[in-house]
């Protein structure tokens, strides 16, 4: 944490944690030490529900993390013009 | 003292409870020698990814070095789970406040003053923002006889990075360092990159004080660090020395 970035949002939605499927209410998103990745510092996103025992995590290195900002970002755009998003 | 193969060696190790911060009851890892006599102690400030195995195993590595050693969980009030979890609650939570930690820190200082075979002299050391932690205790309190700085980042800071939790530069307080400072850097490291760790070197100049700083090549940050990939075994090697040496010199 000697970047200290931090910031979190809070969702709507699921995810498949390591008991089965739960609510996900808030997303963590840092870019500080990974516990997993071999990178000095990675873009960390941690899914989480009401209990920190129900969580997905992600660390990914920069360059894979503006690439996915860039997918969703395009599959969002699609799917506004498709009408798909009420 | 380095080990010798005639010596009878013993250590004791367990989590104790201990007042932190505001009387806060908090866990820590606590090792220290069997042999009578009394000994010198070191706090051990953790690093950001929490009270991991490293940090306990640094506190053994004390006690066998003769030292009582204590190291603070600084994220006890967040809640408890694996290292990993605790982690997730302290990025939620937006990180810890520097003067709890300081109090927490301090709280661990009293607690092994306060053992009958404490000698008095007390150390502190911390790496990555537990180095960072380790300044800031040592310019708040007049507690140790020695403070080891393991390439903690932030000791420099911008206007814009102060915030309720952090709301002073480290290097703003040198004025007030109270014991010789030793410092350990990796010349790749990005935080402290070296232009930062040179603007440190400036202030110590500048407030006279009493400090060594030993910055290697071919090492980033966290090069001690046995299971990650920035280690580095000969820099850590010739690092630890450069530890040992320093408490030695002044915890005696």
């Amino acid at each position: 944490m000697c970047t200290n970035i931090m910031e979190q949002t809070p969702v709507a939605g699921a995810g498949k944690g390591e008991h089965g499927w739960f609510k996900v209410k808030t997303a963590i998103v840092s870019y500080d030490h990974p516990v997993q990745l071999t990178d000095e510092h990675a873009l960390n996103i941690d899914f989480l529900s009401d209990a920190i025992t129900e969580r997905v995590a992600v660390e990914l290195d920069a360059t894979s993390a503006r690439a996915l900002v860039a997918a969703i970002n395009e599959a969002l755009r699609q799917a506004e013009e498709a009408n798909a998003i009420v | 003292m380095p080990y010798r193969t005639d010596q009878t060696e013993g250590i004791l190790a367990e989590t104790v409870m201990i007042a932190g911060h505001n009387g806060d009851q908090i866990r820590a890892f606590y090792a220290r020698p069997t042999a009578p006599g009394r000994v010198p102690g070191v706090v051990l400030i953790h690093h950001a990814p929490g009270w991991s195995d490293w940090y306990k195993e640094a506190t053994l590595r004390f006690a066998r070095r003769g030292y009582a050693a204590i190291c603070a969980n600084l994220y006890e009030r967040l809640g408890h789970g694996t290292v990993e979890d605790v982690l997730v609650m302290m990025r939620a939570a937006g990180g810890v406040p520097d003067a709890q930690v300081v109090g927490d820190t301090l709280g661990a200082a009293r607690y092994l003053k306060a053992q009958s075979n404490a000698s008095g002299k007390l150390g502190v050391i911390g790496s990555c923002s537990g180095g960072r932690h380790t300044y800031l205790t040592a310019c708040q309190s007049n507690e140790f006889a020695a403070a080891v700085d393991l390439w903690g980042g932030g000791v420099v800071m911008k206007p814009e990075d102060l915030n309720d939790k952090r709301p002073v530069a480290p290097i703003d307080m040198t004025a007030n360092l109270s014991c010789p400072l030793l410092g350990i850097f990796g010349n790749e490291d990005r935080s402290p990159a070296p232009d930062q760790v040179d603007q440190h070197e400036a202030a110590l100049k500048q407030h006279g004080k009493d400090y060594e700083f030993h910055r290697y090549d071919g090492a980033g940050h966290g090069f001690f660090y046995y299971d990650r990939p920035p280690y580095r075994q000969e820099q850590a090697m010739d690092g630890w020395g450069k530890v040992w040496t320093f408490f030695e010199k002044h915890l005696a």
